[in-house]
């Protein structure tokens, strides 16, 4: 299979997006997108997060690999989940966390995005973790920093977030094994809004998924995902047919412009997860979800709650995650890393 | 360069001086914690010629390292394995090869990261020169001189070897 999400291609963002998140050496130096980067890259984080996911089990959950460091959290947008696990991340790898909260903060009082980043420079932080409405927001940052600071997207517009794509696939592969090619993978709903559904795509491709499928209403892909290297389906029962892993994406409802769609309910009777629909795919499929769940809107509670569901695995990886991009990142990750000890 | 007697023969002899240190400590219900790779392979050993009641515990101590920033993560690190409560126990710390005392300063952080021990032994197979820190082993099979740049090398776990350059 051609890997075309390899391909970086985003106009919205510019040639050079994927290429700014490594050093001159090829290492993780932001992680802004998971498009343009290697297979390698991408298996190095989930064997990284592999190493971490040990620790959480344990029952002292802290290493003092960051010790000393300082990663400001800028969320520009609301977010639980992403924030708290992030934060969880950074203080279970013993860095000090500062939550820049921007309603209160000097933002609302009309000080620019450039100048708070500045300020929070002068303040001596190694990372930021960004979360922006506007897509090209952490790119847009990175480009801007001090050399020294590391910018982590956690979720940019409708482009990218690369840290859920990631620990999404952390789950696939801790569920159905490395071998991504013998998978057939089914994303359902509102591709068009969603940076999750992006991000997924790019990640599944550049670790070579047998076959990768999108189902959604013609009103909520945009023009020209097959060039994604997906096959689309409008059709919910023909595109869950088989599937091993089913992904149902959240509607997002304030991210919609225009009549898109009839109603919840008319979307629900389309689109929605149902158990009668989920037995159309393979019997041991599991289901993800990234998260807020709109319960009988695109998923059926029985099956946000099944034995299928690996949903609350996914907040628990997502601390892996997040531990092992930060740790590269601010570490300059393997590739020189002697196995001898000192 | 002196001759070094296989691992095999060093094991017999660092199981006997153990065991008379464990008696003479009068060490009560040791826990055995082997420092990975190596010091688990020597560990496993020990354990079994001790025939130790408690299970054998494992250190990786990547975590803990004070070269992270300069080497940068090992993306395979294994678990470690230690019990929950390790308060007021007494600590076999078993590693393959002393030498700039730095991977045990690092093991000894990690244990208490756990609690509070009542005591650490340090048991090494080989105990070489270039010592960076005021650490050394209470038993060692060898105490070996060498250059700085020459090193020794444990490799395993079937059969043990040592590797010399």
């Amino acid at each position: 299979m051609v890997n075309k999400a390899s391909r970086p291609t985003d106009p919205l963002i510019g040639h050079d997006a994927w290429n700014i998140q490594l050093d001159e050496n090829g290492r993780l130096k932001h992680f802004l997108t998971v498009e343009g980067l290697s297979t390698e890259l991408l298996v190095s984080i989930l064997d990284t997060a592999e190493s971490f996911a040990n620790i959480n089990a344990q029952s002292v959950k802290k290493v003092p690999l960051l010790r000393g460091k300082t990663i400001a959290n800028l969320f520009f947008e609301a977010s639980t989940r992403t924030r708290n696990t992030f934060e969880l991340a950074a203080k279970r790898l013993s860095a000090d966390v500062l939550n820049v909260n921007i309603n209160a903060s000097a933002t609302s009082k009309g000080e620019t995005l450039m100048d708070t980043l500045q300020n929070l420079q002068a303040m001596q932080c190694d990372m930021f973790v960004v979360r922006h409405n506007a897509s090209g927001a952490a790119h847009y940052i990175a480009n801007r920093v001090a050399p020294g600071i590391s910018v982590i997207n956690a979720g940019d517009g409708s482009h990218a977030h690369p840290t859920q794509a990631m620990l999404d696939m952390f789950t696939i592969r801790r569920n159905k094994g490395a071998d991504f090619g013998r998978l057939r993978v089914a994303i359902i709903g509102d591709v068009l809004h969603s940076r999750v559904a992006r991000s997924q795509i790019h990640a599944l491709n550049i670790l070579n998924t047998g076959n990768v499928r999108v189902i959604a209403p013609k009103t909520l892909v945009p023009a020209g995902i097959e060039d994604m290297g997906v096959e689309l389906f409008h059709d919910m029962e023909a595109g869950l047919r088989d599937a091993d892993v089913v992904i149902a994406l959240r509607l997002q409802k304030e991210r919609m412009q225009g009549a898109l769609l009839p109603s919840e309910q008319e979307y629900y009777r389309m689109y929605g997860l149902t158990r009668e629909r989920l037995r159309l795919a393979k019997p041991e499929a599991i289901v993800l979800h990234p998260g807020p769940i709109n319960r009988g809107v695109e998923i059926e509670s029985c099956v946000a709650d099944g034995p299928q569901s690996v949903i609350l695995e996914q907040v628990t990886n997502g601390i892996s995650i997040r531990m092992a991009v930060m740790s590269m990142a601010l570490g300059r990750d393997p590739g020189t890393v002697q196995s001898e000890k000192p | 360069m002196e001759e070094i007697a296989p691992p095999e023969t060093l094991l017999e002899k660092l199981a006997e001086q153990l065991k008379n240190l464990i008696s003479q400590r009068a060490i009560d219900q040791p826990l055995m914690v082997g420092i990975h790779t190596g010091g688990v392979w020597v560990a496993k050993a020990l354990h079994q010629k001790l025939a130790l009641e408690e299970p054998l515990y494992t250190l990786d101590i990547s975590f803990y390292r004070d070269d992270f920033s300069r080497i940068g993560m090992n993306p395979q690190v294994r678990p470690s394995q230690l019990p929950a409560q390790i308060d007021d126990r007494h600590i076999i710390l078993v590693d393959d090869v002393l030498h700039t005392g730095r991977t045990i300063r690092a093991a000894m952080n990690e244990i208490f990261d756990y609690g509070r021990p009542a005591s650490i032994t340090l048991v090494c197979l080989i105990e070489r020169s270039g010592r960076e820190l005021p650490i050394q082993a209470d038993v060692a099979g060898l105490h070996l001189h060498l250059e700085e740049n020459q090193h020794i090398k444990l490799t395993g776990p079937a059969p043990l070897e040592f590797v010399l350059a």
